[in-house]
């Protein structure tokens, strides 16, 4: 289908009836239960899975397809949110002109950067990216947001205000970001039984984007592109005696994931028209590094679990106390459940940067690939015990 | 006028000489060998011909055209292949694709995007990639995961990938370097194989005089960055420059 | 020319800083080969062995001075270190008073110990993985390292003052005869100075004059050949890790009046180290000093109200600069050697 193999259309099936019903998957639990808290299908949190989700599926293009470790991919997500701003400040609140604004300019940005930064490779290139990106949030932080040329506005961040031009507003379309009139902020409430699930227009959005652009990144790694860019990160020296030159194939991959990057930058803008300097901070590129490595670098959806993960964590998993486990583990005797809450405690709630440090280091020495990895491990596990239970079962060979 | 034509090359590194004045000419169609003790300067010579050096005087020119100052893929680009001492594959990739990418090499000359394609839908590559594999007896190990072959499978994997670019010249360094006997003979004869089917020029760095022997049909010796004698193999075999090289001035 | 002086002076103490993490960073990578992402972690455990001695010193118990009244009217609850009450207020007094400097010795066993933990327990077996590995794993570290310090010292920054003694500043004007109150400069800052400077003389020293030294030396230009000669050479770099750890704890401790420790000051100077390490010579000692003061200063030069008005925010960024075009032009970087990690 499309071009794609049998298992690549699977896979890009299940992506696709994840991002259109994650409303209902994310929303297990009824309102009023004890578990309502764990509900993460509310738009705003949705909208950040597949943002970030679209962030390290353009992050894995470079990485795990070359092996060039980029710690500055944040850059060109902040240059993307900025650019998303603008575009509201001085044309119209209309997405689309502000998403392609996100990625051209991401894109040239990418192109400035990756020429100069992959001129070294290796841990050199990590810190030229490294360099880069800080440098873009000091001046985005301080310089950029002078009087006379205010292009960030430094602290506060990038904003519309009541007196910017809005050249092509009218009256008739919504003072929020908007596509052709439809507020990103409409949502369609539904209630069953005990449950209620959210349509969000913006969500939407970004799940078709996320979808697209999953789409386009298993045609490329199935490509003659993408079979290059595995060459270069295999053998260097041999794609060079092949008579290649490997840097236009990284380059092209930089650039490609830095228009991912100011995608998913000009989206966030697109769901609350902000842009602040912090999105360009180093750790911000950490993060995504974090996503990626976690879910499965080099494999499809590997990134887009990564980042699920990462964010629910964020959102979800810090919202345990102490009285929560009380909670949970109230079946028990009271000393030891005390013992085991204290035990428990530094990796909850706002620990759970601790938890999730922890289980990065776990990833990177056990599961170089990540929990796509882990669950096909489980997976060839569970189904050895099957064909063990009935040797007759036919037993095809891994893979 | 040979081939490849190296005329007065010299290199330095800091305090040492590693080549001085070096003199060859490689004739088309002919399989010439360099020879010589550890440090005579075999591998510099190379390096300086496939790009990776830049020699410091003298001139290497292949076909009429010089290669000085071109970076090892244009050198590619113009006919020239490079068999590595330890084979230079793909780990990460599988037999097939090892092949299928100086398929496109040799097709697109340079870089292409190809983003949207899909590497089995081109047909002619893939006919091509097929048909040597067939001649370096792999093709039943194409899917197979190119780092977990043997070392002789990577040897013919490498040369597989080489000679589907129908190279002008193939530089082998010391192809059977760290090979069992039985692998050694294996290579001969695959090189030799190879010098029947095709129009190609072969310069060997080579330790195994057997291998030389059995392959060349002009031997340089090299000794301390110098050519000593050029000659053919009936006539270096008991070479007094030779034995001194080898040996040392207690055999004069 | 005063100015010149003082940002001269300004530029020390933070590439004081710079060169002893730098140092450390090369240590471990010309002896193991390995990337060290959590060096700025151990900078700021270091930092924080000096806020624990700090609180250990002042446990104080309460007593109740019938005789005094506190606001409210009544009787006034004085807290009394116990230190103070077994060495009496004087000596007491002055032991918390030096509680930085006396962190030295308890900071020096503490990061050895988890400088070798470290390198035992996690990074040897990284040593032939790819380099983006050891860089994720010891990412990964620092990430849990600093959650750690946060979870036991929470998220602000802990004042923790140097000796009585250091306080004010030297006046050079006044010193030298020129104008006073012109090149005034913080004691400890000059300690600081002098410290570093101590440090790296040691380490130097001890790769230079002993036999455990050379080996080591001789181990980094070339680890296979050291190895088959039958020396024991990955104990030894364990040791060399540990060292490295300790250089980076104390250039730590030390800091701690400079800037109040909190838990990410690790982080903020390890991305700044690196690429001082990178501008000095990846593997190259004398380079990673050189850039590290050569940066701390020019950094300070381009605070100056001068520097800042030609160009707007060079402060911020020069560093980045100068890393992009040392790079560019000279990948080995000043001091560096030719084709370390270029492949």
């Amino acid at each position: 289908m499309m071009g794609l193999n049998k298992k690549d259309t699977s896979l890009f099936v299940v992506v696709i009836v994840l991002a259109l019903l994650a409303p209902f998957f994310l929303n297990p639990f009824p309102t009023d239960s004890s578990m309502a808290q764990f509900n993460a299908g509310y738009p705003d949190l949705m909208q950040r899975f597949v943002i970030f989700g679209i962030f390290a599926v353009g992050f894995n293009i470079l990485f795990g397809l070359t092996g060039y470790l980029s710690f500055g991919h944040a850059a060109f997500l902040g240059v993307g949110s900025y650019a998303a701003v603008w575009i509201f400040k001085l044309l119209t609140y209309n997405v689309l002109p502000a998403i392609m604004l996100s990625v051209i300019m991401a894109g040239i940005f990418a192109l400035l950067i990756g020429y100069v930064s992959l001129r070294r490779s290796g841990i050199y290139f990590s810190i030229l990216t490294l360099a880069f990106a800080q440098m873009s949030f000091a001046l985005a932080y301080s310089v950029l947001s002078n009087p006379k040329f205010n292009l960030t506005n430094g602290e506060t961040g990038l904003q519309v205000y009541a007196n910017d031009p809005q050249w092509l507003h009218r009256d008739s379309l919504p003072d929020l970001p908007h596509l052709f009139g439809l507020s990103m902020r409409s949502t369609y409430e539904m209630t069953v039984g005990g449950w209620s699930f959210s349509f969000n227009t913006g969500y939407y959005l970004c799940a078709v984007i996320l979808i697209l652009t999953f789409y386009l990144s298993i045609r490329l790694f199935r490509s003659p592109f993408g079979m290059m860019l595995r060459a270069v990160k295999s053998n260097q020296q041999r794609m060079n005696y092949t008579g290649l030159n490997s840097r236009p194939y990284t380059l092209a991959a930089f650039v490609i994931s830095g228009m991912y990057a100011g995608l998913a930058g000009g989206l966030l803008a697109a769901m609350d028209p902000l842009a602040g300097a912090e999105r360009m901070q180093w750790t911000a590129s950490g993060e995504v590094v974090l996503m990626t490595i976690l879910g499965g670098a080099g494999t499809l959806i590997g990134p887009i679990l990564g980042a699920g993960f990462i964010k629910y964590f964020e959102n979800i998993f810090s919202k345990i106390n102490d009285n929560i486990l009380h909670q949970w583990f109230a079946f028990m005797p009271d000393g030891i459940e005390d013992f085991i809450v204290a035990v428990i405690h530094p990796f909850i709630g706002k620990g759970w940067h601790l938890t999730l440090g922890l289980m990065f280091m776990m990833v990177v020495i056990f599961l170089p690939g990540g929990l796509v990895e882990g669950g096909q491990r489980l997976a060839r596990l569970l189904r050895r015990k099957k064909s063990d239970e009935s040797p007759s079962a036919d037993t095809k060979p891994a893979e | 006028m040979g081939i490849l034509e190296i005329k007065n090359v010299g290199k330095r590194f800091g305090g040492l000489q590693a080549l001085s004045d070096v003199n060859l000419s490689v004739q088309e169609n002919s399989v010439h060998a360099i020879i010589g003790p550890n440090g005579a300067g075999k591998s510099t010579l190379l390096n300086c011909l496939v790009g990776k050096l830049i020699p410091d005087t003298g001139s290497v020119t292949f076909q009429g055209q010089s290669l000085l100052g071109r970076h090892p893929h244009e050198i590619n680009q113009m006919g020239v292949a490079r068999v590595f001492q330890t084979p230079e594959i793909f780990g990460d990739l599988d037999v097939m694709e090892n092949v299928m990418i100086p398929c496109f090499a040799r097709r697109d000359g340079s870089f292409r995007m190809h983003a949207f394609e899909t590497v089995m839908n081109e047909k002619e590559l893939v006919e091509k990639a097929e048909q040597i594999l067939i001649d370096v007896n792999m093709i039943d190990k194409r899917h197979m995961h190119s780092a977990s072959l043997s070392r002789g499978d990577k040897r013919r994997l490498e040369m597989a990938m080489c000679l589907v670019q129908e190279p002008k010249l193939l530089l082998l360094d010391e192809p059977t370097a760290g090979m069992a006997r039985a692998d050694t003979n294996n290579t001969i004869d695959l090189l030799k194989e190879i010098k029947e089917k095709r129009d190609i020029t072969m310069a060997i760095i080579e330790h195994d005089m057997h291998v030389v022997f059995s392959l060349a049909e002009r031997i340089t010796v090299l000794a301390q960055g110098t050519p000593l004698v050029e000659e053919t193999p009936e006539n270096i075999k008991g070479h007094p420059k030779v034995r001194e090289a080898y040996l040392g001035e207690a055999q004069v | 020319m005063d100015a010149f002086i003082l940002q001269m002076l300004n530029g020390l103490d933070k590439g004081s800083a710079y060169a002893l993490i730098a140092l450390g960073l090369t240590l471990i990578f010309g002896t193991l080969g390995v990337v060290n992402f959590a060096h700025g972690a151990l900078f700021m455990i270091g930092a924080f062995c000096a806020v624990t001695l700090s609180k250990v010193l002042t446990i104080s118990y309460e007593t109740i001075d019938e005789t005094q009244k506190d606001f409210l009217g009544n009787p006034l609850k004085v807290e009394t270190p116990y230190i103070e009450s077994w060495f009496g207020p004087e000596v007491g007094g002055a032991i918390i008073d030096w509680s930085v400097p006396l962190a030295i010795l308890f900071a020096i066993p503490v990061m050895i110990a988890v400088g070798v933990i470290m390198e035992r327990g996690l990074i040897k077996h990284f040593y032939k993985r790819p380099h983006a590995d050891q860089i994720l794993v010891t990412f990964g570290l620092a990430i849990v390292l600093q959650e750690v310090i946060k979870y036991y010292f929470g998220a602000n920054p802990i004042p923790t003052p140097a000796p009585a003694m250091f306080k004010g500043s030297f006046d050079f004007g006044a010193a030298f005869g020129i104008d006073p109150n012109v090149i005034i400069y913080p004691y400890w800052r000059m300690m600081y100075f002098g410290f570093a400077l101590v440090v790296i003389s040691g380490i130097f020293a001890f790769l230079q004059f002993t036999t455990f030294g050379m080996v080591v030396r001789a181990g980094m230009a070339d680890r296979e050949t050291v190895g088959m000669l039958g020396i024991n050479i990955d104990k030894r770099f364990t040791i060399m890790f540990g060292i490295a750890a300790a250089v980076a704890g104390l250039a730590g401790v030390m800091y701690t009046p400079i800037n109040p420790p909190n838990y990410h000051m690790g982080m903020d100077f390890l991305v700044l180290s690196f690429v001082v390490v990178v501008v000095g010579g990846m593997g190259s000692l004398p380079g990673a000093v050189l850039a590290g003061f050569l940066l701390g200063i020019l950094e300070s030069f381009a605070s100056t109200t001068w520097a800042t008005t030609t160009i707007p925010g060079i402060n911020q960024i020069i560093i980045y600069l100068v890393a992009i075009v040392v790079l560019l032009t000279r990948p080995r970087g000043l001091l560096g050697r030719k084709g370390v990690m270029e492949d």
